[in-house]
């Protein structure tokens, strides 16, 4: 799949910002006032910064509110609804903290449980597209809400939680790849059952139906070399997980944090281009992937 | 709406003859000639002169390569067009509603004055029977020529899709595919028509039938011509008596 | 769910104001269009279901017309050159300004050597006109693109049974059971073969493809038979020795109909050996079987006999189908002994002549319908042969093309199958035998007009276009000792043949729709050099171009003076039955185009130009008694031009003795009205009695006068052995006092065959086999026309580039894969291209895709358009010369019968390499005089 900006921007970020959301829900860290303040101010940016990001992925982003009527199927009008119900509600318990030094703890826990809900209705956009069978499974929830979370624990500072959920991540991410590399020779989908002519022989595109490109071929039909997928895949643990672990193991140090956040969202960011890049859609079957 | 009609009275789709289909490209430009000029916005081309054009088109034609066991190679071309799906996941997906399955018919169409362009549904289509276009920005499909099918503005005859009216080979065939007595239902029946990528789930409407066995028996040596010339009088011999018969 | 709501559509949209039925023209097809109106524009084309071409349906470049209607590309105004030739720097004039730098240069070569001009035009479909003017002006140099194009096949039917494929005759789609194609990739039929193919695939007919490359129709065939390019002959000639062997020909047809049973004189020493033995009024002379009498053989009643002989004068004469049976029966042609040459198994040879021997002779057909022959035998029933052929360039590119296309028309007459219920038939005017045609005229009087129509059918050595030295008279060399049946002329020839002055120099090129500094030309680097060439004295070698184009093509940039012509929805044309109309096999057709739109610009219909012209050249025929122009435009022409009293350009609506009438008649001022009325067209059908055995059925015969397709009944029979060809052989052997130079004696022996042979194409005699083990083919894409398509907003992203199709043992053999550049040289030089894999293909054999490539800056494209940047000719390796051989002699790349450039002869080697930043050769920029098109195209005119 293409691997537009705007929507590695809108998951990137609005992934760490529900995390966070979610971690100060919580009350991790157990902050009020201008401190409070701050906090929520990050979080907000960045989750609204990505839900905006998103909507430049849009032909017609002064219709974006029709997308809220179809939240019986559609996970991408039911991503919209969670959205703003999180950002309500936490919104609310944001207010009540910063504004009245008040702690609506269950309110809080429950935000903390809506923000994990929207970013697993973010991530059901792409696991339940069944063509990209490599996104088309349970694991890709898990990691949206494991990113989320890495990306929460550090923004909120939460060391150990941190360095435990990037561990994890980490090593989740690793094995997501693995196994998300066979995922779509696993469906049985080929040229030959694209094209149903599989039952006579061996079936290749010969010739595409136009020399030009195409909405279809610029948007699902990107390929990434081996090669690069393997260099670009090593970077991204490295700078994602590795390297802000390390840093978080040294003694602390405002500086260092903020590396390590820089270091992880740059890293996330390259395994979200990987993430959209290595997808392979069926309609590759029909541009000649063999 | 987009939730998916749980039945359609009918069951309209084109049946395409992979067996016919010479891969002339004319259902190709007359589709993207109606469909410019007629119910929905212009079907158009980006940077349509310069050195990378980009445009939207509702049909395509693809050329396969078949390479059975033992024979020679065989070059099948291969038209793609919506097959407006029973299960049609495009529609699910869409947030806005744009998508839909008309109850009366099947088709499945955009209503382009929603459609937001977020370009899940496109997505969601295994097929790659959708395009956003590239200047209009709103998601273009077949729309099964909706506004000519029905078109009483048109003569009789002429109320088909445009891409079947413009098959110079025949290859393209329109009806209901819900009623087993059509005559399309009949030529599915026949010559084995087949869905494409079933395991995906999608139920297609539109069938696709196979090319005939090609190349059969090629080489073989059986029913050689008897030689007259080894008779009586060698061919001369064989052509006096020949010419007396005749 | 409940929850269901849907939008409201409206399915019934109003569909446009007005429908105005003319012909496309995004092709030579001619199919039937209704373009629709919005808002007085044109909105949306589809095809007339109303019309005898297409029925309806449209091709690709047929519905991509308003495209073609709307290009950027489109001239503007008259141009006259202000930059050197190429640069593509030019100046918009007016017309009267274009017309008097014209009359400049024309008037004072037409009062002192007319031949100093050379007029040639494209596939344009008014030769009747352009050639009247030509002859009016009176060059002997006049001539349209057939010669590289397809002469071979037009002229081997025509010389061999009195018609070809395409506007000459079809295969019985309704009837046929087994189909044979021929090197076909697209042909001019395009919609007419794809729709017949249809209803063969809705029968269950068999489809067998015989080419080297197996897609478009090859593709649907059930047995493709990928031969050995340049081949084909061979393969025919065996398949004929394995039905006569088996004594499957149709010898009650053979008799009756060809000149199988004419007597051919045996003698070696005799002044006629190999002629044809004729009656005291010029018959052909057969054995009748009832009486063993010598006989002509359309004496009525008479039985000619197949295996008659006679002595006379001490003389012996055995007949033409001995000495068929004598030729083929030789172990020359077993299939044994051709496999290995045509590349395919000898079993497969003879299966496939016993699949025509079955179905031909099995599973015959009958129709119950009486019709009377020429003898005045009258038939109860019309006895079909359902198998037929079609074949087109595959066959005829070649330089042994037209005998191949002769094996071909042999075949098919053998097993009784032309003009019979299920095999080939003709379209009107055809059948019309090579006796029938004018022969060429060359006779220059200054200030006068030519001494009859330049082209036209040679019968011998008499008939040729010579100077009293014996040189050519044409500057293209046809009808020469080099190609003594060149019928069609030789416009590939012109522009080297010029620049070398070589018969002669000329003063003016003057060309219509060719593109010949690009893709209609061999040797393309080579002829764009020749045109912008200079001599010692600063002045270009050919001195003067005059162009007529309507849109920014590439051969703009090489000329001096441009005529814009209109787009095919903005002028008045005519199809015309004197030229190529669009009959079928059951009616006679002829159409015209009307403006359906004027244009917005300052352009001008050519054939209206040339009537302007015309006149200001004082030409006889364009001028009235007192020198006024005599036509106000083409139209007024077209309505009230006569070539013979009561035949003029269109058949229908003609005034007749009672009322309005066809074929015959008084002009009438209505006639193009009555046209538009009728959608475009008119249309008569052939009479139920006469719609088969065309060329020897009364019925027809009659008809055809009736029509005015002839002034009197002219049956003829098969010419399966060519006296006029056998005439130049005897020449070639001594015989006769207008002898052929030395050095082409033994070519024209071994070439001239009376009956068909296969020698291998002339190129394997030049380029060393070894070196060059690989035939390299273009086809036609059926979504392109030629260079025009590329203008096409639509179809240039169908076919933006094109690769080099490799077959799978050479792809292996070179490591190539996919995005891979190799280097693909011929004995005359080499490209450098993207290369691609082709499973189904010969494995000898490479091909690309036909003039895709173009030049940076033309067509109103952008200069890094993929056409420019990726795409290419394969025409740079072709060359119009084959190399010198031993006697210094540098001989035409054409068939040496007809001059037939030989396109497909090419033979080349391949080789990897780095991937360049452009195709090779890069043949620079030209500034476009339209500018570029627009950013994005958005079409549509209702809202
Ligand atoms: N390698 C290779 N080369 C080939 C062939 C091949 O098979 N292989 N085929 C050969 C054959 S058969 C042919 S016929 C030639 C064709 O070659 P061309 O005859 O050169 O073909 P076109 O590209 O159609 O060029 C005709 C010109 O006519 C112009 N034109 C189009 N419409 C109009 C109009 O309405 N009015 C006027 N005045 N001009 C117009 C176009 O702009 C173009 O410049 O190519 C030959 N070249
Ligand atoms: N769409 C479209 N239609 C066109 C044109 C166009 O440019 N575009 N051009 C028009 C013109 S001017 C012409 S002349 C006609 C030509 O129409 P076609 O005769 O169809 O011309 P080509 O495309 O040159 O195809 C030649 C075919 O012969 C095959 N071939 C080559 N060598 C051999 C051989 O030795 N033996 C056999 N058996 N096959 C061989 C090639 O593989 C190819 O398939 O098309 C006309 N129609
Ligand atoms: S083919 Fe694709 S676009 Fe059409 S209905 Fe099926 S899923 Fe939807
Ligand atoms: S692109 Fe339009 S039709 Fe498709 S899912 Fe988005 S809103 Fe719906
Ligand atoms: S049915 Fe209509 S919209 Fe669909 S592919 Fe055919 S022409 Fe295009
Ligand atoms: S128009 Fe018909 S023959 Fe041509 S590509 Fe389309 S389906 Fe095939
Ligand atoms: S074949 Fe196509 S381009 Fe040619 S005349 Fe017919 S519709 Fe037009
Ligand atoms: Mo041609």
């Amino acid at each position: 799949m293409h691997p537009a900006a705007s929507i590695i921007a809108f998951t990137t970020l609005s992934g760490m910002g529900f995390g966070l959301l979610a971690f100060l829900g919580l009350g991790f860290p157990e902050v009020t006032g201008w401190s409070a303040f701050w906090f929520f101010f990050i979080a907000f940016a960045l989750a609204v910064g990505g839900l905006i990001f998103s909507t430049f992925h849009l032909g017609h982003p002064e219709r974006a509110l029709k997308a809220f009527t179809q939240w019986r199927t559609s996970w991408l009008s039911r991503e919209g609804w969670a959205s703003v119900g999180t950002l309500g509600l936490m919104g609310i318990f944001a207010a009540f903290l910063v504004l009245f030094g008040i702690r609506l703890a269950p309110l809080g826990w429950l935000g903390a449980l809506a923000c994990m809900a929207t970013v697993y209705v973010t991530s059901m956009i792409y696991a339940s597209i069944r063509t990209v069978p490599r996104w088309s499974h349970w694991s890709t929830s898990v990691m949206f809400v494991a990113y989320s979370l890495s990306g929460g624990a550090l923004l909120s500072g939460e060391v150990p939680a941190a360095i435990l959920f990037l561990v994890l991540t980490g090593i989740a991410q690793f094995f997501a790849w693995k196994f998300g590399d066979s995922r779509f020779a696993a469906t049985g989908s080929t040229a030959g059952t694209a094209t149903g002519l599989g039952q006579f022989g061996k079936v290749r595109l010969f010739e595409g139906p136009h020399t030009s490109d195409n909405y279809l071929t610029k948007e699902m039909v990107f390929v990434v070399a081996r090669k690069h997928s393997v260099k670009l895949r090593s970077i991204a643990l490295a700078l994602a997980f590795a390297v802000p672990v390390a840093l978080l193991l040294l003694p602390f140090h405002h500086l260092l944090a903020a590396l390590a956040v820089l270091c992880h969202v740059t890293g996330v960011l390259i395994t979200r281009w990987l993430f959209f890049a290595e997808a392979e859609h069926t309609v590759s079957l029909f541009y000649g992937r063999d | 709406m987009t939730t998916l009609p749980e039945t359609t009275q009918r069951k309209l789709g084109l049946v395409i003859d992979l067996d016919t289909c010479v891969g002339c490209h004319a259902c190709v430009t007359s589709c993207k000639g109606w469909n410019t000029e007629n119910e929905s916005a212009p079907l158009a081309d980006k940077d349509a002169y310069g050195a990378n054009p980009v445009g939207a088109f509702l049909n395509r034609i693809h050329s396969f390569e078949v390479k059975p066991e033992a024979a020679p190679a065989q070059t099948v071309h291969f038209p793609k067009s919506c097959l407006h799906c029973e299960d049609a996941p495009c529609v699910t997906v869409c947030p806005t509603g744009a998508s839909y399955k008309r109850v009366e018919d099947g088709i499945v169409l955009v209503n382009e004055k929603d459609c937001i362009g977020c370009g899940l549904c496109a997505w969601a289509c295994p097929y790659g029977a959708r395009e956003m276009d590239p200047v209009e920005k709103v998601m273009k499909k077949c729309t099964l020529c909706v506004d000519r099918i029905y078109n009483e503005n048109l003569p009789e005859v002429d109320r088909v899709p445009v891409c079947v009216r413009t098959c110079p080979s025949g290859a393209r065939h329109f009806g209901d595919l819900g009623d087993p007595d059509s005559d399309v239902s009949k030529l599915v029946a026949e010559r084995g028509g087949f869905d494409l990528m079933p395991e995906q789930g999608t139920k297609p409407v539109n069938k696709y039938l196979p090319p005939r066995p090609k190349d059969q028996d090629i080489d073989v040596l059986a029913p050689f011509l008897e030689p007259v010339t080894t008779a009586q009088g060698g061919f001369l011999g064989w052509l006096d008596r020949a010419l007396e018969k005749v | 769910m409940t929850h269901h709501t849907q939008p409201e559509i409206d399915t019934s949209p109003k569909v446009s104001d007005e429908v105005r039925k003319t012909t496309c023209y995004m092709c030579a097809c001619r199919c039937g269009i209704n373009v629709h109106m919005k808002k007085g524009q044109v909105a949306y084309i589809e095809g007339n279901r109303d019309h005898p071409v297409n029925k309806g349906v449209l091709c690709a470049k047929g519905a991509a017309g308003i495209m073609q209607h709307l290009s950027p590309a489109r001239l503007r105004a008259p141009m006259k050159r202000v930059g050197e030739r190429g640069s593509g720097k030019f100046e918009e004039i007016s017309w009267d300004e274009a017309y008097d730098i014209a009359v400049k240069w024309l008037k004072p070569i037409r009062e002192t050597a007319p031949e100093k001009l050379a007029f040639f035009t494209g596939r344009d479909q008014s030769q009747s006109f352009t050639s009247w003017w030509a002859q009016a002006f009176g060059t002997p140099n006049y001539a349209a693109h057939g010669g590289f194009c397809s002469v071979n096949m037009a002229a081997a039917g025509i010389y061999t049974m009195g018609g070809a494929f395409w506007e000459f005759g079809q295969p019985d789609w309704d009837r046929t059971k087994l189909f044979m194609l021929f090197g076909v990739a697209e042909d001019h039929d395009s919609n007419p073969i794809k729709m017949g193919l249809g209803k063969l695939k809705a029968r269950g007919a068999k489809v067998i493809g015989v080419n080297p490359i197996r897609s478009g129709y090859n593709a649907i065939a059930d047995e493709w038979v990928g031969i050995t390019p340049g081949t084909d002959g061979l393969f025919i000639l065996s398949l004929i020795h394995c039905l006569l062997k088996a004594g499957k020909v149709d010898l009650s047809y053979l008799a009756q109909f060809t000149n199988s049973p004419v007597l051919v004189n045996e003698d070696p020493k005799s002044p006629e050996f190999g002629l044809l033995l004729k009656t005291d009024d010029g018959k052909d002379m057969v054995i009748d079987r009832v009486t063993g009498k010598p006989a002509a053989f359309d004496q009525p009643g008479v039985q000619p006999d197949l295996a008659g002989t006679l002595r006379r004068a001490g003389i012996s004469h055995r007949t033409v189908f001995q000495h068929i049976a004598d030729k083929y029966l030789t172990d020359t042609y077993t299939p044994e002994a051709v496999a290995d040459r045509i590349g395919l198994p000898a079993n497969r040879i003879h299966r496939i002549a016993a699949e025509l021997a079955r179905v031909a002779f099995d599973e015959a057909i009958e129709i119950d319908q009486p019709w009377t022959d020429f003898r005045g035998t009258k038939h109860e029933k019309m006895i079909g042969r359902p198998v037929s052929f079609h074949a087109m360039r595959g066959i005829s590119a070649h330089s042994n093309g037209f005998q191949t296309c002769r094996s071909l028309h042999l075949l098919q007459i053998l097993l009784g199958s032309v003009e019979t219920p299920g095999g080939m038939r003709f379209k009107p005017p055809y059948p019309k035998p090579a006796t029938a045609h004018p022969k060429p005229h060359y006779n220059v009087t200054p200030g006068k007009p030519l001494d009859g129509p330049h082209l036209g059918f040679t019968h011998g050595p008499d008939d040729l276009c010579l100077t009293p030295e014996g040189e050519p008279a044409r500057i293209d060399k046809a009808f020469s000792w080099d190609n003594p049946m060149s019928s069609h002329g030789m416009m590939h020839m012109v522009i080297s043949n010029a620049h070398a002055g070589d018969p002669y120099k000329i003063d003016t090129l003057f060309m219509y729709m060719a593109n010949m500094a690009w893709n209609s030309s061999m040797n393309t680097s080579g002829v764009m050099k020749m045109l912008t060439d200079k001599d010692e004295s600063g002045e270009y070698v050919i001195p003067h171009i005059i162009y007529s184009d309507a849109y920014s093509s590439e051969m703009v940039a090489y000329s001096d003076l441009i005529l814009p012509d209109t787009t095919y929805l903005e002028r008045h044309d005519c199809i015309s039955l004197l030229d190529r109309p669009i009959s079928e096999a059951d009616a006679v057709a002829d159409a015209i185009r009307w403006p359906v739109v004027e244009p917005d610009r300052n352009v001008k219909g050519f054939q209206s130009a040339l009537v302007d012209l015309g006149a200001r050249l004082n030409l006889p025929g364009f001028v009235n008694e007192d020198g006024s122009q005599k036509f106000a435009d083409y139209a007024d022409y077209i309505v009230s031009h006569e070539r013979r009293p009561g035949i003029g350009p269109l058949a229908g609506w003609r005034i007749g003795e009672t009322g309005l009438s066809e074929g015959r008649g008084a002009p009438n001022e209505g006639q193009i009205d009555a046209y538009i009325q009728n959608g475009g067209f008119w249309s008569s059908h052939i009479p139920d009695d006469a719609l088969f055995y065309k060329p020897w059925n009364m019925a027809y015969q009659n008809w055809a006068v009736d029509i005015g397709l002839f002034d009197k009944p002219t049956p003829y029979i098969f010419t399966l052995w060519s006296e006029p060809m056998r005439r130049f052989q005897l020449a070639a052997e001594g015989h006769g006092t207008r002898q052929p130079p030395e050095h082409l004696r033994e070519r024209i022996k071994l070439t001239l065959d009376p009956l068909p042979v296969w020698y291998p194409p002339l190129e394997d005699g030049h380029a060393d086999p070894v070196e060059y083990p690989i035939h390299a083919l273009t086809q036609r894409p059926m979504a392109m026309y030629h260079s025009w398509g590329s203008q096409n907003a639509w179809l240039r992203q169908i076919h933006g580039h094109n690769p080099m199709y490799v077959p799978t043992k050479i792809w292996e053999a070179n490591g190539f894969s996919d995005g891979d550049w190799a280097r693909v040289s011929s004995i005359h030089g080499e490209i450098t291209v993207p290369v691609a894999h082709m499973a189904a293909l010969n494995e000898n054999t490479i091909w690309t895709w036909n003039a895709i490539g173009k030049r940076a800056g033309a067509w109103a494209l952008d200069k890094d358009a993929p056409e420019a940047k990726k795409g290419f000719l394969l025409n740079h390796i072709i060359h119009e010369l084959l190399p010198a051989k031993g006697d210094g002699l540098r001989y035409a790349n054409s068939d040496p019968v007809t001059g037939q450039a030989a396109w497909f002869d090419l033979r080349v080697k391949i080789e990897k390499v780095r991937t360049p930043a452009r195709s090779y050769p890069d043949t620079g920029e030209q500034v476009s005089p339209v500018g570029r098109g627009p950013a994005n195209v958005r079409q549509k005119v209702g809202s």
